[in-house]
């Protein structure tokens, strides 16, 4: 309400009867032409004051029914993501899941956060890696707790399986998606259960697959092409991690926001092992890195 | 900035061909987003019913809504008859469940196949939103302007305007039909970006349903 008193007090102030727009209501306006007698500017006063009022009132009742055109400033959805982590990159090896994401948390171009683990266990058999918003892989991991501890409850020496909380996610970002307040993320899952691997993906909007290897974001541009022409079904674990340590180097060298500081995750019949972050080693005299703007126009 | 859109389309195309005695459901593997392939071995073939099958393509989150959907309402449908849903009454609920959505749709484009109670091949096709027709066979998808003037050629169905209403199913033998479908998408895989990988044919006849692959251009 205060910025629309105040363009009350500068028409009060203006005088002149020019046409002076107000971005909250042009098409009103748009028939009201400027003259220079008084009764004119004072309809044109008037005109602009009931375009404010109007403009401003479902404001002042504080009753702004939530509605698809709802106005950005007041709505309670992600309509951007704020705080946001990068690719994931994860693939299926001789005894289970091997999975790698760096540790930078980005806002817009800033690097904003730089211990961001993005790779969490769930219950005893699988392995949850997100890209995306961080915000809100935070809410899916409470989400996760609650559904493990739930079952856990029942105490039938049963529990679930990455297939099954694979679902539950796809389940959980297609419902959000219904209802246009998407968990910003991409979801990578990785498990083993009764000897079988599963490594999945579900988007924000809740497509979901399986595959022998996965990617998001770039590392689905940059990583799975490495991945197509090297993995292979029966890669050991230090094969494994060399895959996708290379991967994370091109990465690293070609995803902006990515940080040279990551993890590396395991799970296998034994559970989930987590690495301590580290780095890996760089090399940028390449000669496409010198000079990287030459031939640019200004350069 | 980006905007939310909460569609996207995952590319493939599906084809079903309806025969006196046999209905051939076909679609490829692949799985895609833009220029990208997410992966290579994904099935668009669900099985609704004994007689029933579902090809879709579109985005690939609403047809598993659909797929699981159609599925709910066919469990429900066998506690209260005690027998399987038939093709045409799938065809139907298949039809009322995507206009019931008719405002914030299934992108899903449908192909179902089947045999009917007289053991005749159908297929029925759809919209987005739910309009459908019984045809000898039918292409949805991304490679469907490829393959249905294609199948147009080979197959000469008798215009659905003769009075009294023709026959729609395609003369071919089982096996013959099974041919041009691998002839159609070998074609369109040619041109079709986001149709390759493998392709997926079942077939459903008198004795029950059988699935057999052929590879695809990967490129």
């Amino acid at each position: 309400m205060q910025r629309g008193r105040s363009d009350v007090e500068e028409l009060a102030e203006d005088e002149s009867g020019e046409e002076l727009l107000l971005s909250s209501d042009r098409s009103r306006q748009a028939h009201i032409t400027s003259s220079s007698s008084a009764e004119a500017s004072l309809r044109l006063a008037f005109a602009k004051f009931q375009s404010t009022v109007s403009a401003h009132s479902p404001m002042e009742s504080n009753q702004a029914k939530p509605s698809l055109l709802a106005s950005e400033s007041d709505s309670q959805r992600t309509l951007s993501p704020y705080v946001t982590g990068t690719s994931v990159v994860a693939l299926k090896y001789k005894d289970g899941i091997l999975m790698a994401a760096d540790m930078g948390g980005s806002y817009g171009s800033t690097l904003r956060y730089k211990s961001m683990s993005r790779m969490t266990p769930v219950g005893k058999h699988s392995l949850l890696g997100a890209s995306g918003e961080i915000s809100d892989f935070q809410e899916i991991c409470k989400y996760l707790d609650e559904l493990i501890l739930h079952d856990s409850m029942w105490d039938d020496g049963n529990s679930l399986g990455p297939k099954e909380v694979h679902n539950y996610l796809t389940r959980v970002m297609y419902n959000r998606r219904n209802k246009f307040d998407p968990f910003w993320n991409s979801l990578v899952l990785g498990g083993v259960k009764k000897g079988e691997k599963y490594l999945g993906m579900v988007s924000m909007i809740g497509l979901s697959f399986v595959d022998d290897h996965v990617a998001t974001g770039f590392g689905n541009h940059l990583a799975r092409p490495i991945l197509r022409d090297e993995w292979r079904e029966d890669l050991s674990f230090e094969d494994g991690v060399k895959l996708l340590e290379k991967c994370m180097r091109v990465l690293l060298y070609r995803d902006r926001s990515a940080v040279n500081k990551l993890q590396i995750a395991k799970i296998t019949e034994e559970g989930v092992t987590i690495s301590q972050p580290y780095s890996l080693k760089t090399f940028w005299g390449f000669t496409a890195f010198n000079n990287p703007t030459a031939g640019a126009e200004g350069s | 900035m980006s905007r939310f859109s909460p569609y996207d389309n995952n590319g493939g195309s599906c084809v079903a061909i309806a025969g006196a005695d046999y209905c051939v459901i076909a679609s490829d593997t692949r799985m895609s987003t833009g220029y990208n392939i997410l992966t290579r071995d994904h099935s668009k073939i669900y099985k609704l019913a004994d007689k029933c099958i579902l090809a879709s393509s579109g985005f690939q989150a609403d047809m598993k809504a659909l797929q699981k959907l159609l599925a709910a309402r066919h469990l429900i449908y066998q506690h209260q008859h005690n027998k399987q849903m038939s093709c045409p009454a799938m065809g139907q609920l298949l039809s009322n469940t995507l206009y019931y959505k008719r405002f914030f749709p299934y992108y899903t484009f449908n192909v179902l196949g089947g045999l009917d109670n007289e053991g005749k091949g159908c297929v029925y096709t759809y919209d987005a939103v739910g309009s459908y027709e019984r045809v000898g066979y039918s292409a949805q998808g991304s490679g469907s302007v490829l393959i249905m003037p294609f199948l147009d050629n080979q197959l000469k169905s008798p215009s659905p305007l003769l009075l009294p209403a023709q026959d729609a199913v395609t003369p071919l033998s089982q096996s013959e039909a099974i041919d041009l479908v691998k002839t159609c998408f070998a074609s369109a895989t040619e041109r079709d970006i986001h149709t390759g990988d493998n392709l997926e044919i079942v077939v459903l006849n008198a004795g029950g349903v059988h699935r057999e692959f052929m590879p695809l251009r990967r490129d």
